[in-house]
């Protein structure tokens, strides 16, 4: 009989053994007794296709285990794998290598979140506004109850949120938001885009509710525009526009 | 005050401010820009009602957009419920000083007494 390995062998998907390499800085910090972060440099080689995920993965497979990062689907569908690539926030599964033009590539935990241990953050914060927002369908009757088999929606209704239902929850937006940076309470730009996902929804019935929760001193009006969220966005999601919509429903110019 | 109306107000006095202090403006043009600013013409200014009228709207206008304005910043740059409340009073404590003093200040050079 076989035996299975107590500990699952972690294997990068493409074996990398190009004639190409560049210097990987990975941020290493552990808030229980580093001050500091520092950058341990490792050189890698690299495939035209390679992800800067799979880089890291290089690094934990044959250079140093520990170092931390969360990631799972490793197709910019699960959004584990948000970080601060060459000073932008990104997802390391959908970030090729080859197209950062860089020789160096240096990798960072993303900002606005707390560090748990290198490249891994904490996602409360970013649930708990999540989760504030509500982000389901609000109304009386349900599908179950009702005489017709479905809440029929047309396409013209779909289109009004339907970019929006692209979030992913990886943070990139929250992590790129300046007023996240400076406003602890501020509900950021994930849940704001959100709150307008199911706002705009015309099977919703919860707008007056969820609008109320938004209408807060440190909810929507705390926004400057600044657009980061929408620039960083894997999904093409644009949180600004949905944080002026809902800004419109706020002033009376959208019912 | 639910924020979104503080907002509006926040916005509607900018916009007005900003169409009366155009008028405002446009008032020194009507003579010689310096000529304009000379004691006697400053204080005739006051003693005109329509124009003292005209800066006592002004100054609340400023005053309600400017402190809220303040209170926007304050909040962004620290937060905590005592900091909150401390911030959110003391601004309309500033704002009703502020148009207390300058409508004094209007006030009694419109009447003369100064």
């Amino acid at each position: 009989m076989a035996q299975t390995p107590s500990v699952a062998q972690e294997q990068t998907s493409t074996p990398i053994s190009s004639s190409h390499t560049i210097t990987l800085r990975i941020a290493r910090f552990n808030p229980s007794h580093d001050n500091e972060k520092q950058f341990m440099e490792f050189n890698i080689p690299y495939e035209k296709w390679t992800t800067v995920l799979e880089a890291i993965l290089e690094v934990k497979k044959h250079f140093d285990h520990s170092v931390a990062v969360r990631y799972s689907c490793r197709q910019a569908s699960c959004g584990s794998c948000g970080m601060i690539i060459n000073g932008k926030p990104r997802l390391a599964c959908f970030t090729k290598i080859s197209e950062l033009d860089s020789n160096v590539v240096t990798v960072e935990p993303m900002n606005n979140f707390p560090i748990i241990r290198d490249l891994a953050v904490r996602f409360e914060r970013l649930f708990d506004s999540h989760h504030k927002i509500k982000p389901y369908l609000i109304r009386d009757d349900s599908e179950l109850t009702s005489n017709e088999k479905e809440f029929m929606q047309s396409p013209e209704e779909l289109e009004q949120y339907i970019q929006f239902a692209n979030c992913i929850k990886c943070g990139l937006c929250n992590s790129a938001c300046p007023t996240m940076a400076t406003d602890s309470s501020f509900i950021g730009p994930q849940a704001l885009a959100q709150a307008y996902r199911y706002v705009a929804d015309s099977r919703d019935k919860g707008k007056d509710s969820r609008l109320k929760i938004i209408d807060d001193s440190h909810g929507i009006w705390r926004c400057h525009f600044a657009g980061s969220c929408s620039q960083v966005c894997p999904k093409g999601v644009d949180p600004a526009m949905g944080i002026q919509f809902l800004r419109g429903y706020l002033l009376g110019f959208r019912s | 005050m639910r924020e979104s109306v503080i907002m509006k107000i926040h916005y509607g006095t900018a916009l007005a401010a900003v169409a009366l202090v155009a008028v405002h403006v446009l008032m020194r043009v009507t003579q010689g820009f310096a000529e304009s600013l000379e004691y006697a013409n400053v204080i005739a200014n006051y003693q005109f009602l329509p124009y003292a009228g005209m800066l006592e709207i002004i100054l609340i206008l400023l005053s309600v957009h400017g402190f809220n304005g303040l209170r926007v910043i304050l909040l962004e740059l620290k937060q905590g419920r005592a900091y909150e409340k401390a911030v959110s009073y003391g601004c309309v404590a500033g704002m009703v000083g502020l148009i207390a003093y300058g409508s004094r200040t209007i006030i009694m050079v419109n009447m003369g007494m100064a």
